[in-house]
């Protein structure tokens, strides 16, 4: 029991210590507080849809989002999931959304050609090559926003504070060089991004679930927060929705071995 | 405990095969009857635990390689597609990403629990040496396995410990090409390691299967490091009393892990891995996955020449040696008492050595400058002190309490009140 005690402390002191070893020398995040945050935490459908909007309308003209395809918006717990449509390949919406996009193809003959996006393509790339985002973009290519909450610290308030990081005086000290901001959520501080998130970039749709809700630079932010948070792990609500039911499973399951434990050592003196 | 098998065939087929191929009664003597101590510990359930782990990791690696491609251009979208559109693949994924944290887990607990009841000591000394050589294939593996999703840290950390390799005098730099299949860390180095993580574990597994078969010979060591005297008095058979008490235990271990996989599958690992593999761009801060820090720490912490030495060699042999010397441990410690139970300054010694090895993950996670890397100095010396100086030395110098004199009598301490778990001030030899 007095060993148990000492590997609870040393458990809590390391965990304790993580927040400040995990600091990296840039500004404390703020929240974007999102509804999907913690084990019963559940995605904001009409925020994950005004979230796509601003994706669409605004990040993409620089970012790619190469491993999602048109599809994976209308699976299940996605933006556009209708339950008429369990195969979000003939999701309506879905095929709209996707008809939208002009695709690279080739032909049954082999000549290069466009034609109309379908659910089944992946969301093309803003910029054809590397190079040419890096030369478009002052000599660093806009990252690829498919995971970018999980490559990150810090996740969705991440995203949200960096949105919400410009305007701020340059510390002295900090060079800020032509074409760059100053944000001191970034790495180092300098930004190669301008802002983008100011209020009313976007017009939300007049629908129902958008009551009330005012496109401000700071709810532009913590929607796209929250879109790509979805689109960074699309399969959050399945695995926090299995976990609760394997840790009752696993629970239980404990309570029984313990007391078979409790009752086959009953006669054994240790 | 070997002994004389008390398997008795039942069916004919058994009878049949009994004679011919005596594998239910092996299966049966190591499984079921198996005579063990009545009184274990918690501690000594975390082998149990390895082996579901070791079990869990190769299971949902095969499915994963099913759907992983080992190329370059590709690794890293195959994750994205394993986590995104193979089915299930998310739970597989993260079961194997935050298994190989709670395997590590285990192993530590394990080592440890066998520094502080003296396991490795006669006749045990086989089964520890294959204990060692299973920690450091679980090493080589779970390195290997980190390159595999081929982001940032996966590049960064295949290039800076095998270029460690090219510290060795005169024939490094050979080595190291031959190792990487060309000039730097690309296409050949990906593909042989994904044939390595795939091949070690079975190696292990093979290991696993000495390991056990070595502690079947001497039996379990127990909390007082008493051998059994009275078989009959002073163990059970291993089914069903330790298959449930394992049982409960590994449910529970399994609770942990079943939150991490759902609830915080990154947690244990580091963002950057998340960002695909970039020759020209060297992250910030390139750190180890957190079960490697110790290590990485004493590997940065020479960082000088001593004498001919290159500074660079030095950290991969401190690094080596680091893991090697537990080979060592059983003829390095000089105690007859097997238990810190019974070894005052021997215990405060392992606790001591317990909580330099946690700093030396901190100092393994903190950036390369003062104070950190004086630090990490001090701790490598007080790591390899606790097996070169303090364990040698305090055998002959420490007077130990004396231990109950069986496993029985520690169990009834009243029945022989004259001096069983008294201290006595004898110099044991």
């Amino acid at each position: 029991m007095r060993k148990l005690l000492t590997l609870s402390l040393i458990s809590a002191a390391i965990f304790g210590a993580m927040p400040a070893l995990a600091s990296t020398g840039t500004a404390k995040l703020m929240s974007a507080e999102g509804s999907y945050e913690g084990m019963f935490g559940r995605f904001d459908r009409a925020q994950l849809q005004r979230g796509f909007q601003i994706y669409k309308e605004v990040c993409a003209s620089c970012h790619s989002m190469k491993e999602l395809h048109f599809r994976n918006l209308g699976e299940k717990y996605g933006p556009f999931y209708s339950p008429e449509h369990a195969n979000p390949n003939e999701n309506p919406v879905v095929k709209a959304i996707a008809k939208g996009y002009v695709i690279a193809d080739v032909d049954a003959s082999g000549n290069d050609v466009e034609r109309a996006g379908l659910p089944s393509d992946r969301f093309p790339a803003p910029f054809a090559s590397d190079a040419q985002a890096k030369a478009a973009n002052g000599g660093v290519a806009p990252p690829d926003l498919s995971v970018i909450t999980k490559a990150r610290m810090g996740g969705a308030d991440y995203i949200y504070s960096l949105m919400m990081g410009y305007g701020h005086a340059v510390p002295h000290g900090v060079v800020v060089g032509a074409g760059k901001s100053y944000n001191p959520y970034f790495a180092g501080g300098v930004i190669g991004m301008a802002q983008q998130l100011t209020d009313d970039r976007v017009t939300y749709a007049d629908t129902e679930a958008n009551k009330g809700i005012k496109p401000t630079a700071a709810q532009e932010s913590r929607d796209i927060a929250a879109f790509l948070q979805w689109a960074s792990d699309p399969h959050q609500t399945e695995r926090k929705a299995a976990g609760l039911g394997v840790m009752l499973f696993l629970f239980v399951f404990a309570l029984f071995t313990w007391f078979s434990y409790q009752s086959i050592w009953r006669k054994v003196e240790h | 405990m070997s002994g004389p098998s008390k398997y008795i065939p039942q069916s004919g087929f058994e009878k049949w095969l009994d004679k011919r191929l005596p594998i239910i009664r092996f299966a049966n003597d190591t499984l079921i009857d198996f005579p063990t101590p009545k009184n274990l510990n918690y501690w000594w359930t975390f082998g149990g635990i390895l082996a579901i782990f070791l079990i869990l990791q190769i299971l949902t690696g095969i499915v994963l390689a099913m759907h992983y491609v080992a190329h370059v251009d590709f690794a890293f979208a195959s994750i994205a597609h394993i986590m995104r559109d193979v089915n299930y693949g998310w739970l597989l994924r993260n079961m194997h990403m935050v298994g190989a944290s709670f395997f590590f887990f285990a192993v530590y607990v394990h080592i440890f629990r066998g520094l502080y009841y003296g396991s490795y000591k006669e006749p045990r000394e086989v089964l520890w040496g294959l204990g060692v050589i299973i920690f450091l294939l679980m090493v080589m593996t779970a390195f290997m396995g980190y390159v595999l999703p081929w982001g940032q840290m996966s590049f960064w950390a295949a290039k800076v410990i095998t270029n460690l390799i090219g510290g060795i005098p005169f024939i490094g730099e050979t080595i190291v090409t031959w190792l990487w299949g060309g000039f730097s860390v690309g296409q050949p180095t990906l593909n042989r390691f994904y044939s390595l993580h795939y091949l070690l574990p079975f190696v292990i597994l093979g290991v696993v299967i000495l390991h056990v078969w070595a502690l079947h010979v001497p039996g379990n060591n127990n909390p007082t490091g008493v051998e059994v005297q009275d078989v009959e008095k002073e163990t059970v058979p291993f089914h069903p009393y330790y298959t449930v008490k394992d049982g409960f235990a590994i449910v529970v271990f399994l609770m942990v892990y079943a939150w991490f996989v759902f609830y915080g599958p990154d947690l244990l690992g580091h963002p950057d891995n998340y960002i695909p593999a970039n020759p020209q761009v060297t992250p910030a801060h390139i750190v180890p996955e957190w079960y490697f820090l110790p290590f990485y720490a004493i590997l940065r912490a020479i960082d000088f020449d001593i004498f001919i030495i290159p500074a660079k060699f030095g950290g991969l042999a401190a690094m080596l040696g680091s893991i090697l010397i537990l080979l060592a441990v059983p003829w390095l410690d000089t105690s007859k008492i097997k238990s810190m139970r019974y070894r005052p300054w021997g215990r405060i010694a392992w606790f001591v050595f317990l909580a330099n090895f946690i700093l030396l993950g901190v100092c393994g996670f903190m950036p390369a400058e003062p104070p950190w890397t004086y630090i990490a100095k001090a701790a490598t010396f007080v790591y390899f002190a606790y097996f070169l100086i303090v364990l040698p030395a305090l055998g002959v110098i420490e007077s130990p309490d004396m231990p109950p004199k069986s496993i029985a009598d520690s169990i009834h301490p009243k029945a022989d009140k004259s001096g069983a778990g008294n201290p006595v001030n004898v110099v044991v030899k």
